[in-house]
C-alpha cells in the first residue's frame, strides 16, 4: 500500500510548509476577522431590510459571513493554494521533472493542497469562526449530525476547489503566464462562490444559474448543510458530480499538456 | 550640527554648495519617486499583454464590491436608511480615494520580502529618500483600474443624487477626495512600519486598507455604534467619506458630530501622515539598529 | 568640504590619508530564540566587537571570515545601512549611519548575490537610471558608461534584459552599475561567489585596473583566498566580531602557518617523489600529493618538479580560510598556554 503513504506525505508536507508561516498566519486571521465583522453589518442592514432574503434569517445570514471568512483560505477561494505552485513550475518548465516521478500529476498536486486546506482551515479559519459566534449570534445546530455531513460537503468542496484551480493552472502550458488566469480565478472565485452575497440571495434568472455552476459547490453547499438549508444528500450529489467532471477535465487537458511538453522535448 | 533623520537624507548645514543636490527633502523624494515608477511601469509594458489583462482584471475585481452594492439593491430599495444613488456616492468617494492611495503607495506590502532576501539594503545605499523608493517599489498602473471604477461609479451618483448643491458641497467632493488619498495613504504607509516589527505580517495591513475602503462603501448606519466610534476617533476613516458625505447629502452625522466636523478631513489627513510619518521612522530606525 | 563640520578633530587627526577609519566599532544584536511554542529567550549577540582599522585612499583590502563572523555586518556599517551601537566610524569624513544619502554619492556597493539591475529591462536601463539618480553630469555619465563597457566586455549586453544574463555577466554589469558615479571606494561582498573561472578572472582583472588606474579604494569580503591573493596587498580577518590578523597576505599564511598543496599528475606511478621543503602527503597512481608552506613560491617548486620529473599536469590547492583560521587560533590558544 505504498501509493496511499505516498499521498499522505505529499499532504503531510503541504501542511507542514503553511504551518511554518506563523505570522502571516496570524495576519490572516486578524484580516479575516475584521472583514467578517465589517461584512455581517452590512448583511445585518439587508437582512433588516428584507428579512428571509434568500431564505436565511438574521442568525443564519451572520453564519453564513464567518463560515465564508473560515472557508476563505481554507478552499483559496481567491487563488493561491496549490495552482499558483503548479503555474510557476509549468512557466519556468520544472514541471518536465515532475512527470517523471512515479506518481499520478493530479492526484500529486491535490494531495498538497488538501495538506494546505486543513492547515489553513484549523490556523486560519476557525479563529474568526469562533470570533464570530462569541460576539455575535449564529444559527448552528445543537447535534452531532449536520456537523458530521458538514465535515464531508467540506472535504467534497476541498477537492471541487482544487479541480477548478488545476484545470485554470494547466492553462499555463499555452499561456506561458499565470497573471491573466489568476486574476480570472480571483473575480469567478470571489463572486460566483458566494463571497460578496449568498447564492440563495442573487435575483432571478442570474440567481438559478449562479447556484448550478460548480463554485456553488465551495461555500454555499457547506453552509446549506450545516444550517439544514438542504438536503445533504443532493449536496454530496452536486458536489461529487462537479468534482468527477472538473478531474476529468483535468486529466484530460493534463494530458494534452504533457503531450506537448514532450513534443517540445521537455 | 547634524540633524540624524531615520529615512536617511540628513540636513546638514554645509551641504549645499559644492554637492549635486537640488531642492528641497520632498522634491528629492519625488523625483525618486517619479524615477523608480518609471522604471516599474517600463518593466510591465515588457509583457504587454499580461499588463492589458491585468488592467481589465483590475477594473472587474474592484468592481465586484459594487456589484455586490447592486445585488443588494435589487432586493431591496434602501440600506440603513440609504438610497442607492447615496450609497453609490459614498462608494465613488471611498473607491476613489482608495485607488488614489493604492495607486501611489500601494505596493508598500512587499517591503517584508525586500527585507528577508536582503535587496532591502540596496535602496540603502543609493542617493534618495527611503520612503520614496520603497513607495515606489512595484509601482503598477494597472491600479488605475481601481480609480476608473471608483470615477465612474461616483460620477453616476453625482449625476443622480438628489442634492441642493452650494458652495460649501461642491468643495468638499474634491477635498474627500484628497483628505480620504491621504489617509488611506497614511494608512499605507503605518503598514509598511509594521512590517520592520512583524515582516511576515503584511496582510495585516490589509485589513485596515481594503478593509476600510470597503467599510466606507456602507452608510454608518449599517454599523453598530461601539464601531462607529472606532473608526472616528481610533482610526479616523469616517473623515475620508462619513462624515463630510453626510453634511453634502444632509443626513445626521454619524456620532452626533459637530456641524464643522465636515470639514476636519484635511486636518486629520495632516495628522495621520505627521503619525505614520513617525512611525516609518521607528520602523527604519529599528532596522538600522538590528538589521532586521 | 562639508567634512569639517561633521567633525573637525579627525582632520587634525595624525593620518590625513586615511579614508575609512574605524575606532572601537562595536554592534551589538538583540536576537530573540524560540525555545517553545511561544517561548523565545532574548540574548544579545556581539556582530562586531570594538574592532578598529584605517584604510587609505587607493589601498586594496580583503576583508575575510568564516560565515557569520561579522564580514557583512562591517560591511553594511560602512555603507549607512547599519547603525554601530557603539564606537566611530568615518568614510571619507562622513558618518555613515547619519549622512547615508551624502555618503551613498561617495561610494560603490555590489552584493555578490543581490542584484541592483531591473530584471525585466535591458542592462542599460538600470544605467539610465543611475545617470539620474545620482546626478552624474551627462559628459562624464558617457565617459564612465564607455569605459566600463570595455573593460568588462558589456557591448553585447546593452540590450539584452537583466533576466537573460548568466551569474557572471549580471555581476560584471552590477559592478559597472556601482562605478557609473565614480565613487571614491568600492565595496565588494562575494564578487565572485558562484561564478566560473573565466568570469572570475574577468572581474578580478577590471578591478586591478580599476584601482591602478582610478585609485578607486575597494574593500572586499570573500570566500576565495585567490580574489585576495591577486588583488590584495592587505587583508584582515575577522572572526566571531573581533579582528583576528590585518596585514599582508603572505603574513596570514606564516601566522597561520598554514600550506598549500600542489597535485601533480606523473607520466607513470613513482616512489613518493623529493623535492623540499615539500613533502608528499599522498600518493594515488601515477597522481602525488605535496604539501608546501604557503608563503612558498609555488612557480619554483613546480619548475623543480618539472625539471627532476616526466610531469603530465598540476594543479595548486589553496588552503581554505576556515583552515587557515583554525590553525591561527590553534596558536593562539599554545601561546596562551605557554
Amino acid at each position: 500500500m505504498g501509493s496511499g503513504r505516498l499521498y499522505l506525505a505529499v499532504a503531510v508536507g503541504g501542511f507542514r510548509r503553511y504551518a511554518t508561516y506563523r505570522a502571516a498566519t496570524a495576519a490572516g486571521v486578524f484580516t479575516n476577522t475584521v472583514f467578517g465583522v465589517i461584512l455581517v453589518y452590512t448583511y445585518l442592514a439587508l437582512w433588516d431590510e428584507k428579512p428571509h432574503l434568500g431564505g436565511y434569517g438574521q442568525a443564519q445570514a451572520v453564519t453564513y459571513v464567518w463560515l465564508g471568512q473560515c472557508l476563505y483560505a481554507t478552499l483559496a477561494i481567491q487563488g493561491g493554494g496549490a495552482e499558483k505552485d503548479l503555474m510557476e513550475r509549468i512557466r519556468t518548465g520544472e514541471i518536465a521533472v515532475d512527470l517523471y516521478r512515479p506518481a499520478d500529476l493530479q492526484l500529486w498536486w491535490l494531495a498538497g493542497d488538501v495538506g494546505r486546506a486543513l492547515f489553513q482551515m484549523l490556523g486560519r479559519g476557525v479563529l474568526p469562526f469562533l470570533f464570530g459566534a462569541v460576539f455575535f449570534p449564529m444559527a448552528l445546530p445543537t447535534e452531532i449530525t449536520p456537523w458530521l455531513a458538514f465535515v464531508v460537503t467540506l472535504l467534497l468542496a476541498t477537492v471541487v476547489s482544487f479541480a477548478i484551480r488545476y484545470l485554470a493552472a494547466l492553462s499555463v502550458f499555452w499561456l506561458m503566464d499565470g497573471m491573466g488566469v489568476n486574476q480570472a480565478l480571483m473575480i469567478t472565485g470571489i463572486f460566483f462562490s458566494g463571497m460578496v452575497l449568498p447564492l440563495n440571495a442573487f435575483p432571478g434568472a442570474f440567481g438559478e444559474i449562479v447556484r448550478v455552476l460548480p463554485w456553488a459547490a465551495q461555500l454555499q453547499m457547506p453552509a446549506d448543510v450545516l444550517m439544514g438549508e438542504t438536503d445533504p444528500w443532493r449536496a454530496y450529489a452536486f458536489q461529487a458530480a462537479w468534482a468527477v467532471v472538473l478531474l476529468a477535465a483535468g486529466r484530460l487537458v493534463q494530458s494534452a499538456a504533457t503531450r506537448r511538453v514532450v513534443v517540445q522535448g521537455g | 550640527m547634524v540633524e540624524t533623520s531615520a529615512s536617511g537624507t540628513a540636513r546638514t548645514a554645509g551641504t549645499g554648495a559644492g554637492e549635486p543636490f537640488g531642492g528641497s527633502r520632498a522634491g528629492e523624494a519625488l523625483r525618486a519617486y517619479r524615477l523608480i515608477a518609471g522604471m516599474w511601469i517600463r518593466s510591465s509594458m515588457t509583457y504587454r499583454t499580461s499588463f492589458v489583462i491585468t488592467v481589465l482584471g483590475n477594473l472587474l475585481v474592484t468592481g465586484l464590491d459594487f456589484v455586490a452594492i447592486l445585488l443588494m439593491f435589487s432586493q431591496v430599495d434602501s440600506l440603513g436608511g440609504w438610497s442607492l444613488p447615496e450609497v453609490a456616492f459614498l462608494y465613488g468617494l471611498s473607491a476613489t480615494a482608495f485607488g488614489l492611495a493604492d495607486l501611489t503607495f500601494g505596493s508598500m506590502d512587499v517591503l517584508g520580502g525586500r527585507m528577508r532576501d536582503g535587496s532591502f539594503d540596496i535602496l540603502l545605499v543609493r542617493p534618495a529618500p527611503v520612503l520614496a523608493q520603497v513607495a515606489a517599489d512595484h509601482f503598477a498602473l494597472r491600479r488605475l483600474g481601481r480609480i476608473t471604477q471608483g470615477v465612474l461609479v461616483l460620477v453616476w451618483a453625482l449625476l443622480t443624487v438628489d442634492v441642493d448643491w452650494t458652495a460649501a458641497k461642491v468643495l468638499l467632493v474634491p477635498m474627500m477626495l484628497v483628505s480620504g488619498g491621504v489617509i488611506f495613504c497614511a494608512l499605507f504607509v503605518a503598514g509598511a512600519a509594521f512590517q520592520f516589527l512583524a515582516q511576515d505580517a503584511a496582510e495585516v495591513q490589509n485589513a485596515f486598507t481594503y478593509g476600510g475602503t470597503t467599510l466606507l462603501q456602507y452608510p454608518p448606519t449599517v454599523f453598530g455604534k461601539d464601531f462607529v466610534r472606532g473608526v472616528t476617533f481610533l482610526l479616523p476613516l469616517a473623515f475620508v467619506n462619513w462624515v463630510p458625505a453626510a453634511y453634502v447629502l444632509e443626513r445626521p452625522y454619524p456620532l452626533d458630530l459637530p456641524h464643522w466636523a465636515a470639514f476636519l478631513s484635511p486636518l486629520v489627513a495632516a495628522v495621520c501622515c505627521a503619525l505614520a510619518g513617525l512611525a516609518w521612522r521607528a520602523g527604519l530606525r529599528s532596522y538600522r539598529s538590528t538589521g532586521s | 568640504m562639508a567634512d569639517t563640520n561633521t567633525d573637525p578633530s579627525t582632520q587634525a587627526g595624525a593620518d590625513t590619508d586615511a579614508f575609512i577609519e574605524l575606532d572601537g566599532v562595536e554592534k551589538v544584536f538583540d536576537v530573540r530564540k524560540k525555545t517553545g511554542f511561544l517561548k523565545r529567550e532574548r540574548r544579545q549577540v556581539r556582530a562586531v566587537d570594538s574592532i578598529s582599522f584605517t584604510v587609505p585612499r587607493g589601498e586594496m583590502v580583503g576583508y575575510i571570515g568564516p560565515n557569520g563572523a561579522g564580514k557583512s555586518t562591517t560591511i553594511k556599517m560602512l555603507t549607512g545601512i547599519l547603525t554601530p551601537s557603539g564606537g566611530r566610524l568615518r568614510v571619507a569624513g562622513i558618518d555613515p549611519s547619519r549622512e547615508r544619502t551624502r555618503l551613498a554619492h561617495r561610494i560603490g556597493v555590489v552584493f555578490g548575490q543581490r542584484t541592483t539591475l531591473w530584471w525585466d529591462l535591458p542592462l542599460l536601463d538600470s544605467y539610465k537610471l543611475m545617470h539620474r539618480m545620482y546626478r552624474i553630469p551627462d559628459a562624464r555619465y558617457r565617459e564612465n558608461l564607455d569605459r566600463l563597457v570595455e573593460l568588462l566586455d558589456l557591448s553585447a549586453l546593452l540590450d539584452v534584459p537583466v533576466r537573460q544574463l548568466s551569474l557572471g555577466q549580471r555581476m560584471r554589469g552590477d559592478i559597472a552599475a556601482a562605478l557609473l558615479h565614480d565613487p571614491e571606494v568600492l565595496y565588494l561582498d562575494e564578487p565572485t561567489i558562484g561564478l566560473d573561472v573565466i568570469s572570475k578572472a574577468r572581474v578580478r582583472e577590471f578591478l586591478r585596473e580599476l584601482n591602478a588606474e582610478r585609485g578607486t579604494t575597494v574593500l572586499l569580503t570573500t570566500h576565495d583566498l585567490q580574489d585576495i591573493e591577486q588583488l590584495c596587498s592587505r587583508v584582515m580577518v575577522i572572526d566571531h566580531g573581533r579582528l583576528m590578523y590585518d596585514g599582508p597576505l603572505a603574513g596570514l599564511h606564516e601566522v597561520g602557518d598554514s600550506e598549500r598543496v600542489l597535485v601533480v599528475d606523473l607520466e607513470r606511478e613513482l616512489p613518493p617523489i623529493e623535492v623540499p621543503p615539500a613533502r608528499v602527503v599522498k600518493v594515488e597512481g601515477p597522481r602525488q600529493w605535496l604539501a608546501f608552506p604557503a608563503a612558498e613560491s609555488a612557480a619554483v617548486l613546480v619548475a623543480r618538479v618539472a625539471a627532476e620529473y616526466p610531469l603530465v599536469d598540476l594543479s595548486v590547492r589553496e588552503p581554505d580560510i576556515e583552515t587557515v583560521i583554525a590553525k591561527m587560533y590553534a596558536e593562539q590558544a599554545e601561546r596562551a598556554i605557554s
